[in-house]
């Protein structure tokens, strides 16, 4: 057993803090995010009436910030891992296909992926959110129809080194179909590039979510997401600065971690790019 | 020279690949010509548009008439403003060319000697201090870093500006806001590049002929180390003008990121379609001239082409 | 007279020692090869002479004297001051020692420290001197445009032009084709002549060391373990380790008679260095005293040293 240094270990924690808090957010919220109370607008933090207590204070509708923020990090945690999930797929499934079968298959794909790669991804994002409208279920099929070019060629090119090695050769030769050797074979042995890139476009997804939200074009109020959260409170930021504060520093603390997370598992994958 | 051909004929296919996939969103949503009409349009009057614009037409005349107005550079008119659309933006352009700039010039004026500065002091607590910085720098989002400049250097301060587009004065913030990210990834790139330099016999043997190390890294380790991070500066201007239509809108900068945004909320879908074609092909571009600046710094392909 | 002068240089990383008090001695317009097995402390102490060692290696004792100057009080600026021009270094990879973007005429100009473009004749002329045809046009070209032995002629004239005193040739022929070696050997032995240079020659290659070297020092795990004139040590080497590097180059004449002779076991890491003789747990002659004591170098006949208790011969 390794021993973990003490700041790979806060890296831990804080993304572990990040997903019990997505999952528990009901759990931990004591009050309604969605109950507005035009009578406690725009609270401090620390503010307490008879009934309920306000850790965070409350935003311009007299909601509980704190559980905005909680079920804003369940927004977050979603769509960044429904949208990694449906990009990984197609991604892996075009790469992996481009490197078995190569000709006019790994031309076309690597082509596509050259091209998606000339449009710069937030604005990709931007225009097609708009068209379809915003809202959850398009903000996932976006991102992750859009954010799929970075694992074609990651696969691709791991695909091209393993599909050479003399047991896969073996496993082709003793008759094996395409499928199977490469759901079989050649993946696992690409798991670990892929789960790199997988890691650094999880941290980009918590970022596009709560860009997209804060440009109004992700979560819709009332749901809380902590962009719509941010950009709701930008007219108020001198007047309530917990609104952009909070929201802000725990996104920055999230996608601090994932980054960080991010090189430590590279440095485990590739020994070689060590301190890189 | 064949080199410099297939690198043309790459762009050449980008380009009509980005034109392709623009023309598909575009009719995602099933009928563009919703996208188009301003609100509180009458049936009959989108049915007539819907006509107008030949959205009626069979899909492949209606690709083939997309390209050929694009090919004789006629993006539309606006039917929001009643203009042009190749007017409204052009005329937001160089906001954001400015602001663009100006996080080209923080991202390399702070990430290039971060960067060289992490591989020649490596392993000393400036490197470790560093590598905080420019973590920080990769992690922050955008518009949260731009409100707290605002809060910091705007409200409580009151050195600059908050909004607007009045002097140079205005451009700090928002070129710090947009710069931060490219700033980690320019110190990132120089850092290895200057570290596989200085690994190099050449940097032993300019020490050897009695160059001191800085003479060496400034005489040669530099150029050298340049070659790949010219790649990426060439890519982060496309990334940096699409991260405009972030940072704009915290800082209501008028260029064509804030028009971006404003023209999905008044449904005026030709701008955006413009301006995501504009910062395409200047990504495309800038990709092309980052290959032709190869040839200037590196004689090796020099000679080759 | 003496041009260099090392005295037991002992250097270190951490607290393991890889050289151990080596000592020679260098005149001018004499070409000493300091030969021995990869890992033996030759470039280590080639890096130590010229100061340029890496941050991990410490030099723990010892004294190194250029003409009359001791280097290793110097301070850096002073150091950095006779470098290119009293004392200089060719490598052993002549292509990644030269920086492939700059020309091969500034490089050489560096080593006089003015621009090309004012001692352009004599850098010219240096290029001439070293062999390279055409300087004309090569003086303006880039590294890659050259073959490998080019380079390192170019290589011999950057470390050249500036006349010094001493020359370090790191393996300068290793990475060269077997007929350009040979150029590239008598380049440097003539220059060497000529010009009254010194050479500390490095290498590992025994034919190497007979194509040019007066003299030779003999190193084994961080020390030496026989120096003297070549011709003496090649006809009849007195330490065993010496006798076995010998018998094991191949010889046209013995190709009929005997399997190629190798020497059994290892050479030991520097943390494994015992008490005793290094060579001693591969050495046919070594008894209990070798293993217990160190050898010191001693004279044995025609004014040779050699650091073993029974020497061949003797």
């Amino acid at each position: 057993m390794r021993r973990i240094s003490l700041g790979t270990a806060l890296i831990f924690a804080g993304l572990l803090a990040f997903i019990v808090a997505a999952i528990g957010a009901d759990v931990f919220a004591s009050n309604d995010p969605l109950r507005q109370s035009l009578l406690l607008r725009l609270r401090p933090p620390g503010t307490a009436t008879a009934t309920a207590y306000f850790p965070l204070g409350t935003d311009d509708l007299g909601r509980d910030l704190l559980a905005r923020i909680l079920y804003g990090a369940r927004a977050s945690l979603m769509v960044a891992a429904l949208s990694v999930s449906v990009s990984l797929l197609v991604g892996v499934t075009l790469g992996l296909m481009a490197g078995w079968f190569g000709g006019w298959v790994s031309i076309v794909a690597m082509r596509a992926v050259d091209t998606m790669l000339s449009i710069p991804a937030i604005l990709l994002a931007v225009l097609t959110v708009a068209v379809l409208g915003p809202g959850f279920f398009n903000l996932v099929l976006v991102l992750g129809l859009t954010r799929w070019p970075r694992y074609t060629r990651v696969a691709y090119a791991q695909t091209l080194q393993v599909a050479a090695l003399p047991y896969v050769r073996a496993a082709e030769m003793a008759g094996c179909g395409p499928g199977r050797i490469l759901l079989r074979h050649v993946l696992p042995n690409i798991a670990g590039p892929l789960m790199v890139v997988a890691t650094s476009e999880f941290g980009l997804m918590i970022l596009f979510e709560a860009s997209l939200s804060f440009l109004g074009l992700g979560i819709q109020p009332p749901y809380p997401s902590w962009g719509s959260i941010m950009s709701a409170g930008r007219q108020y930021v001198v007047r309530a600065w917990w609104l952009t504060a909070f929201p802000g520093a725990c996104l920055f603390g999230v996608v601090l971690c994932v980054n960080l997370f991010g090189d430590w598992l590279r440095d485990r994958v590739d020994p070689r790019s060590q301190g890189r | 020279m064949p080199e410099l051909k297939s690198r043309l004929l790459q762009a050449l296919i980008a380009i009509f690949g980005v034109l392709t996939i623009v023309f598909f969103i575009m009719r995602l949503s099933g009928d563009p010509t919703l996208l188009l009409v301003p609100d509180g349009a009458t049936a009959e009057q989108i049915a007539a548009l819907r006509h107008v614009l030949g959205f009626d037409r069979p899909l492949l005349v209606q690709y083939g008439a997309y390209l050929l107005d694009l090919a004789r550079l006629d993006l539309g008119q606006s039917l929001v403003q009643h203009a042009p659309v190749a007017g409204i933006v052009a005329e937001r352009i160089p906001y954001t060319m400015a602001l663009a700039g100006g996080a080209l010039l923080v991202a390399l004026g702070v990430g290039l000697p971060a960067g060289l500065a992490m591989a020649v002091w490596r392993g000393t607590w400036l490197e470790r201090a560093l590598a905080g910085f420019v973590l920080a720098g990769q992690s922050l989002p955008t518009f949260w870093s731009g409100l707290l400049m605002i809060l910091f250097f705007g409200v409580y301060l009151g050195w600059l500006p908050t909004s607007g587009s009045d002097d140079l004065a205005s451009l700090v913030m928002p070129s710090v806001a947009l710069g931060a990210i490219t700033m980690s990834s320019f110190a990132r790139m120089t850092r290895i590049a200057v570290l596989d330099e200085l690994s190099r016999d050449y940097v032993a043997a300019g020490r050897a002929r009695g160059l001191s190390y800085g003479a060496v890294i400034l005489r040669h380790v530099l150029r050298n180390a340049a070659i790949p991070v010219v790649t990426i500066a060439a890519l982060e201007v496309g990334n940096l003008l699409a991260g405009a239509v972030i940072v704009e809108t915290v800082f209501a900068w008028p260029g064509i990121g804030q028009l971006a945004i404003q023209s999905i909320a008044s449904r005026d879908f030709l701008v955006v379609q413009t301006i995501v074609l504009f910062v395409s092909m200047v990504y495309i571009s800038m990709n092309l001239l980052a290959d032709l600046a190869y040839g200037v710094i590196d004689p090796r392909i020099r000679r080759d082409r | 007279m003496i041009a260099l002068s090392v005295r037991d240089l002992s250097l270190a990383i951490g607290r393991t020692n890889i050289v151990d008090a080596i000592s020679f001695d260098v005149a001018p317009g004499e070409v000493l090869a300091l030969v021995g097995e990869s890992g033996c402390g030759k470039s280590v102490t080639a890096q130590a002479i010229m100061r340029l060692l890496p941050a991990a290696i410490r030099q723990t004792g010892g004294e190194i004297t250029l003409g009359a100057t001791s280097l290793s009080n110097l301070p850096a600026r002073a150091m950095r001051d006779l470098r290119g021009r009293q004392i200089a270094m060719i490598f052993q990879e002549p292509q990644s020692a030269l920086d492939p973007l700059a020309t091969v005429g500034n490089q050489i100009a560096e080593a006089l420290r003015q621009p090309l473009a004012k001692v352009r004749a004599e850098v010219r002329q240096m290029l001439v001197e070293v062999g390279i045809s055409d300087p004309d046009r090569r003086i303006d070209q880039h590294p890659f445009e050259l073959s490998g032995g080019m380079c390192q002629r170019v290589m011999i004239a950057i470390a050249l032009i500036a006349r010094p005193a001493v020359l370090i040739a790191d393996e300068p022929t290793t990475a060269l084709d077997v007929t350009i070696q040979a150029q590239i050997l008598a380049l440097l032995r003539r220059l060497a002549a000529e010009r009254q240079t010194a050479v500390v020659l490095i290498t590992h290659d025994m034919g190497v060391v007979a194509d040019i070297a007066d003299r030779v020092a003999v190193m084994y795990a961080g020390r030496v373990a026989e120096t003297g004139p070549t011709a003496a040590v090649f006809a009849t080497p007195a330490h065993p380790y010496t006798a076995l590097l010998l018998a094991s180059i191949p010889r046209l004449s013995d190709v009929p008679k005997s399997a190629l002779a190798v020497i059994d076991g290892q050479v030991p890491q520097p943390a494994d260095y015992g008490a005793g003789c290094r060579f001693a747990g591969r050495c046919p002659r070594a008894d209990r005293r070798c293993v217990a004591e160190t050898p010191a170098l001693r004279p044995v006949a025609d004014g040779r040293l050699v650091a073993c208790f029974h020497p061949v011969g003797g």
